[in-house]
């Protein structure tokens, strides 16, 4: 019998900030959605992202089967969350084998080589006690900073690495040096090994603890996943868009301006949308598009990303404080500051100017948010205005305090608006991108040779 | 240093162009050596601005043509505009100011250098001969403070409705009369003849004939021309100052064979990087070019198949092609048609009706605004007309912005993202249009 194949058009966005990727089956319904930090090195980002994307794909596809088959009845979240939980153990677990690998592989000669075997024997002690806390970081209810495994093994390394020195009397920055040395190397590689492994080895941790899965059931499971692990996945078409998009080996067929995946993606989550708004790191788009999704006007910031994402991120490390608490902060304002420019160099001297001033600084960062929704309106406004619906797109569309801003605008402005703001916005341009793939295929495209 | 670090970067080819091209660098080069040589052959030199020059007057005179704006776009396709704009705005200007005139004020402050590498000789009279645009008067002003030399004021009135009524033209006239011709026999000493006029006309008229026949050649498929980048070339000797010489009709003719033979031959037109392939955009550009990148913006067209099939900044200098030729017949009077018909001194519905003709009469796609940020006589209501011209031909326009010559407002990335979007999008309607029909 041969393998069941199932075809996959994959779509990727590289962003200036993140790179996010989508696959879609045949009938345009998304499996997988993978996101992880653009680098500095796209080819790794888009590789990164499209494993996500698979790997959430396969959760998909198990939960697809396993509701189908019935056999976890009420306890089907449950189990997933389980299973993906494990799973993250395992891949974790791998890359910080890599990652010992790679540090103990710097040992060999040259400027480590008079330390060596207790250097060899402080890496040891610290990477054991990553290992052993590896499952606790991933347990239900853990909190992590990010899901990207450089910030999460970086700090847990930097915490093991300073106690093993204290009680080794070893130098910590050695330590420190090695592990610097390699974890470019070791985030630039995919995990070894197959999936379909992790995901086995993943099933195996769960069954073996979950007590509402025993006997006949964990069969039955067992099965159900592996029937689902034997799926093909095939990378029938792919598209590239976002910034990073020229980098790529691909040839011009499978690049697509980001525009054009963006309209068409809010298009997709959004059939009536007429125009679309995209606040990104350092660009903001104002698009209008007709009932197929089809551009027909646009808009950007020219020259300057004053007014963009970076300027909130530039707030933040102004003010010391996480992007993420910019808008709850600005929430509590009630008498925003009226501030004019969006220039994101001049921020800074405008922040500690009024903060000199006495304003509250929650007043300030609400006149911030303010600022920079002004300036998308503005390049809205040149697009062609506002028609029923809008659609918000981009990170910034993440900030509550920017979507209060502009609903408050749009209003003054256009009237009555149905205002879309998709959970899973962040994935806009993937979206379209991989439509273009699957209409690609469709039309009769071949999918070039990649290295 | 490892293998691949050390291999060798493809070389730049060299630029492709074709004879048409090498003749008018020819006269451009002969143009400067005269203007450079003045001092020792003793001609008198006239600056004046390219809209609504009066080349055929100034030539009446014996006074040699000095353009700033086309030494400031030498220098911008040299790449020393930047460091001129930059010595400008050390002595005072702001940043805002037209980079024309910056890079004029900073190349006499850094020794005014012809690109011939010899000192531009000063010049004697300034003729200012349009003002449609308020900054070519603010110009002048700063010029004459400089070099303290007689100035003359034309005025010319603004088509604010859109026609020219005969109290403009007896207003024109008359100024013609009493105070150009007067002062320019002061200035060169050289008596007006009204003949010698008329024989300058009728060669305008010759070369305006060819010229006009090149650019409607772009109703073909392929266009052999493009009429942005390639027209910038074309315009060159008519907008400079050729118009009214020997030269110019021998130029224009040359080309009208060189571009009959490219017809003939079925080809496209020629860029920098070699001949144009298959032509997949027809486009209508409105707005000046940036020079400081001419040759990288340009790729930019020339990779993705796009051909500019009209533009109206090949009007800036005169708008031959819907009628208006010079006439030896009313020598005065056609000057001054010819200062209030120049593209910049028409009102937005008249610069509306010509790009919407030129999107029907040349079959193109599209239209692509390039905004010009330091020119707002060019800019101001060019997204108004935009929206305009999308409702009257269906057809889908874009907005790109850049300046003319100072190289910080081009930003690559950005225009060559908007440029893809936008042929992505011409490609997308007609897919549209396609699975519609």
């Amino acid at each position: 019998m041969s393998q069941a194949v199932m075809k996959t058009f994959i779509g990727i966005d590289l962003g200036s900030t993140t790179t996010k990727s989508v696959i879609m089956d045949e009938s345009s319904r998304v499996i997988g959605r993978g996101i992880t930090n653009s680098r500095s090195n796209y080819g790794t980002a888009a590789r990164v992202a499209g494993e996500e994307a698979r790997v959430d794909g396969r959760f998909t596809l198990f939960r697809r089967a396993l509701t189908e088959s019935g056999v976890l009845n009420g306890h089907l979240g449950e189990f997933l969350a389980a299973l993906e939980r494990s799973f993250r153990v395992e891949q974790f677990s791998d890359q910080l084998n890599d990652l010992e690998r790679t540090c103990l592989g710097q040992l060999k000669g040259g400027r480590f080589a008079a330390l060596e075997s207790r250097l060899q024997e402080a890496l040891g002690e610290a990477f054991r006690r990553l290992r052993d806390e590896a499952p606790s970081l991933y347990a239900p209810g853990a909190k992590r900073k990010s899901d990207f495994f450089r910030d999460i093994a970086g700090a847990r390394f930097y915490t093991h690495a300073e106690a093993v020195a204290r009680e080794t009397g070893f130098p910590y920055e050695v330590l420190l040096n090695c592990y610097d040395k390699s974890i470019i190397e070791v985030e630039n590689r995919p995990p070894s090994g197959g999936l379909n492994d992790h995901f086995r080895r993943a099933l195996a941790r769960v069954l073996a603890v979950d007590d509402a899965i025993v006997g006949q059931a964990a069969g039955d499971v067992r099965q159900v996943i592996e029937e689902s692990l034997e799926l093909e996945l095939e990378e029938s078409y792919l598209v590239g868009t976002g910034y990073g998009r020229v980098t790529l080996p691909f040839s011009k067929e499978h690049i697509r301006s980001e525009i054009l995946c963006h309209g068409l993606g809010a298009h997709l989550m959004y059939p009536r949308t007429r125009t679309v708004l995209d606040i990104g790191g350092q660009d903001t788009k104002g698009i209008q598009v007709d009932d197929q999704g089809i551009v027909t006007s646009f808009q950007m910031n020219d020259r300057c990303a004053a007014g963009c994402g970076r300027y909130l991120g530039y707030i933040a490390d102004e003010m010391n404080m996480g992007l993420h608490e910019l808008g709850p902060m600005a929430m509590k304002s009630e008498r925003p500051a009226r501030i004019n420019s969006t220039c994101t160099v001049f921020a800074g001297a405008e922040l500690r100017d009024r903060l000199s001033l006495g304003e509250k600084r929650e007043d300030i960062v609400a006149g911030l948010h303010r600022a920079i929704i002004l300036r998308a309106i503005s390049i809205i406004s040149r697009s062609g205005g506002v028609t029923n619906e809008f659609t918000f797109t981009g990170g910034v569309a993440k900030n509550e305090a920017a979507v209060r801003e502009l609903r408050k605008v749009i209003n003054d402005n256009y009237g009555d608006v149905s205002i879309n703001i998709n959970p899973d916005s962040i994935y806009t341009g993937a979206l379209g991108a991989a439509e273009f793939a699957r209409r690609a295929y469709e039309g009769g495209a071949t999918p070039e040779a990649r290295p | 240093m490892n293998a691949t670090t050390a291999a060798p970067k493809t070389p730049v080819k060299d630029v492709e162009k074709d004879a048409s091209m090498q003749k008018q660098k020819a006269m451009m080069a002969a143009h400067y050596d005269r203007l450079t040589d003045a001092p020792q052959t003793g001609a008198k030199v006239c600056s004046t601005f390219v809209p609504g020059n009066l080349n055929e007057l100034i030539g009446c005179f014996d006074l040699l043509n000095n353009l700033p704006e086309v030494n400031a776009i030498q220098n911008g396709l040299r790449r020393t505009s930047g460091q001129f704009v930059l010595e400008a705005e050390k002595i005072g200007h702001s940043e805002d100011v037209c980079t024309y005139v910056k890079s004029d004020i900073g190349m006499m402050a850094k020794g005014n250098l012809a690109p011939n590498g010899r000192k531009f000789p000063n010049p004697d009279v300034l003729l200012l001969s349009y003002t449609g645009c308020f900054t070519f008067m603010k110009w002048f002003e700063l010029l004459r403070e400089q070099y303290k030399c007689e100035t003359i004021m034309l005025h010319t009135p603004y088509m604010g409705d859109g026609k020219v009524t005969p109290n403009m033209l007896e207003y024109m006239v008359k100024q013609l009369k009493e105070e150009v011709i007067p002062k320019l026999e002061r200035v060169s000493g050289v008596k007006f003849d009204i003949d010698r006029l008329r024989e300058r006309l009728k060669k305008s008229a010759q070369a305006e004939d060819d010229l006009v026949y090149v650019l409607k050649s772009a109703r073909n498929r392929p266009s052999p021309i493009d009429a942005y980048f390639g027209g910038i070339y074309y315009i060159g000797p008519i907008f400079g100052a050729f118009r009214g010489t020997e030269d110019a009709v021998e130029y224009y003719k040359f080309l009208r064979a060189e571009i009959d033979a490219r017809l003939a031959a079925g080809m496209g037109p020629v860029t920098p990087e070699g001949d144009m392939g298959k032509e997949k955009y027809r486009l209508v550009v409105e707005g000046p070019p940036n020079y400081t990148n001419f040759r990288q913006f340009w790729k930019m067209f020339y990779d993705e198949g796009a051909v500019v099939v009209a533009s109206s900044y090949t009007k800036v200098g005169g708008v031959y092609d819907f009628g208006f030729r010079h006439d030896a017949d009313r020598p005065l009077e056609t000057l001054a048609e010819y200062c209030l018909g120049v593209y910049t001194n028409r009102n937005l519905p008249m610069r509306i009706d010509m790009l919407t003709n030129y999107l029907e009469e040349y079959a193109a796609d599209g239209l692509l605004i390039n905004s010009i940020k330091s020119c707002n006589s060019f800019s101001a209501g060019q997204l108004l007309m935009m929206r305009e011209v999308e409702k009257r031909t269906g057809k889908p326009a874009a907005f790109i912005e850049s300046d003319l010559v100072d190289p910080r407002y081009f930003s690559a990335a950005n225009i060559k993202n908007r440029l893809e979007s936008y042929f992505q999008m011409i490609e997308q309607r007609r897919a549209g249009a396609r699975s519609a029909a």
